[in-house]
């Protein structure tokens, strides 16, 4: 049953390895639908190219409905898994300073790996830029610890914020999701650009 | 010729392929190490190594680096996120390869110039980086394997990422588009 690591199934080392081939598929598949391209990235907020909301949703979607599944089937124990603790202006603020980052610097972290890997100098620059702002946020967080810890609130799942199940919650990302693509699709046609 | 090679060269998968296969990685991710994936992280076990490789002594005191020791206990490169960050870089040189997408270059817009899309892209790393700890993780961390797990504060985040974007996308378009 899963998770592995959870079940002593595999040791520590082991987790780690599968950790370094977690990460080739990640990468792998990254590149491969474009996340290397900052211009690709960007076009999402442009109406050009909504290649990151159709991957980025369809991802989660496959992903929870995967984990709703493997829980059904009692191969996987999601009472242990982790989920993310949900601190509410930090989440807010923390944010909002990185869609500012997004559209000023053309990359997340994740991507900015990704497009290092193949060249891209802008990725390149782009990591050093997270390095100083990580090195910033850790020197000065006596300044940010208050409101960094404030309003904790556990680690609610959004269903049951909601006061739903997590199938129905599923099945409205899913619809939301459909909307979105469907607006993407036509937001592509709507504005185009030339060959980037 | 030449516009059929390069037409060849920024073929990408299907958007919608692409993005089952990495909601496959994710499941992946949680079934064997119980969590997801993620990026900032790993530049996290970076700072702080390098932080204590030369002023161990200040590692040892500030706030910061003291909570990052006592909830993580091993050495900071010997995490999790680290080996995953890894292989990203593995995965993505490696796709880039076989599609023939490896070359040294500044990608920018037609209007702007290298200097000013290197400039705007330290800017939006240091925001970023800092975001991503404020926020307790960056877009993957937080937003998509946040999601995966139904957390409310993963969709508080990636509503608040992509929202203000949005929002700022309108002042920064000389950046992107003609």
């Amino acid at each position: 049953m899963g998770p592995l690591i959870v079940y002593d199934s595999i040791s520590q080392n082991t987790n780690l390895l599968l950790a370094f081939f977690i990460g080739i598929g990640f990468g792998w598949v990254l590149e491969s639908s474009g996340f290397s391209s900052s211009r690709k990235l960007a076009g999402v907020f442009y109406g050009y190219d909504t290649v990151v909301l159709k991957v980025f949703f369809t991802a989660a979607i496959t992903a929870m409905i995967g984990l709703l599944l493997l829980s059904l089937f009692g191969w996987m124990d999601l009472g242990v898994m982790y989920i993310n603790p949900t601190f509410l202006p930090s989440a807010i603020i923390g944010g909002a300073i990185m869609g500012l980052g997004f559209i000023m610097g053309g990359f997340c972290p994740g991507t900015s790996f990704c497009a290092a890997s193949i060249g891209k100098l802008d990725a390149m620059v782009f990591m050093i830029g997270l390095f100083i702002g990580i090195f910033v946020f850790a020197e000065g967080y006596p300044v940010w610890e208050g409101i960094y810890k404030a309003n904790f609130m556990g680690t609610p799942k959004i269903s049951q914020s909601l006061g739903m199940s997590d199938g129905l919650l599923g099945l409205l990302v899913i619809i939301v999701a459909a909307i979105m693509f469907w607006i993407g699709e036509w937001a592509e046609k709507k504005f185009p650009q030339a060959e980037y | 010729m030449e516009k059929e090679i390069k037409s060849k060269k920024t073929k990408y998968w299907n958007p919608y392929i692409g993005g089952v296969l990495l909601g496959i990685v994710l499941l992946a991710s949680n079934f064997i190490s119980g969590r997801g994936l993620g990026a900032s992280g790993a530049m996290k076990s970076v700072v702080v190594t390098s932080v204590d490789a030369v002023a161990p002594k200040h590692v040892e005191k500030a706030a910061f680096y003291k909570e990052y020791t006592e909830s993580h206990g091993t050495h900071p490169m010997k995490s999790w996120l680290v080996y995953e960050v890894l292989g990203l870089i593995v995965g993505g040189f490696l796709s880039g390869a076989v599609a023939g997408r490896l070359k040294f270059k500044v990608e920018h817009a037609p209007r702007i110039t290298s200097r000013r899309r290197l400039i705007f892209a330290l800017m939006g790393g240091v925001l970023f980086g800092f975001g991503s700890q404020m926020g307790r993780g960056c877009t993957s961390g937080a937003a998509l394997s946040g999601m995966a797990v139904m957390s409310l504060g993963g969709f508080i985040t990636m509503a608040s990422i992509f929202g203000t974007a949005f929002i700022a996308a309108y002042f920064l378009r000389k950046n992107w588009i003609q």
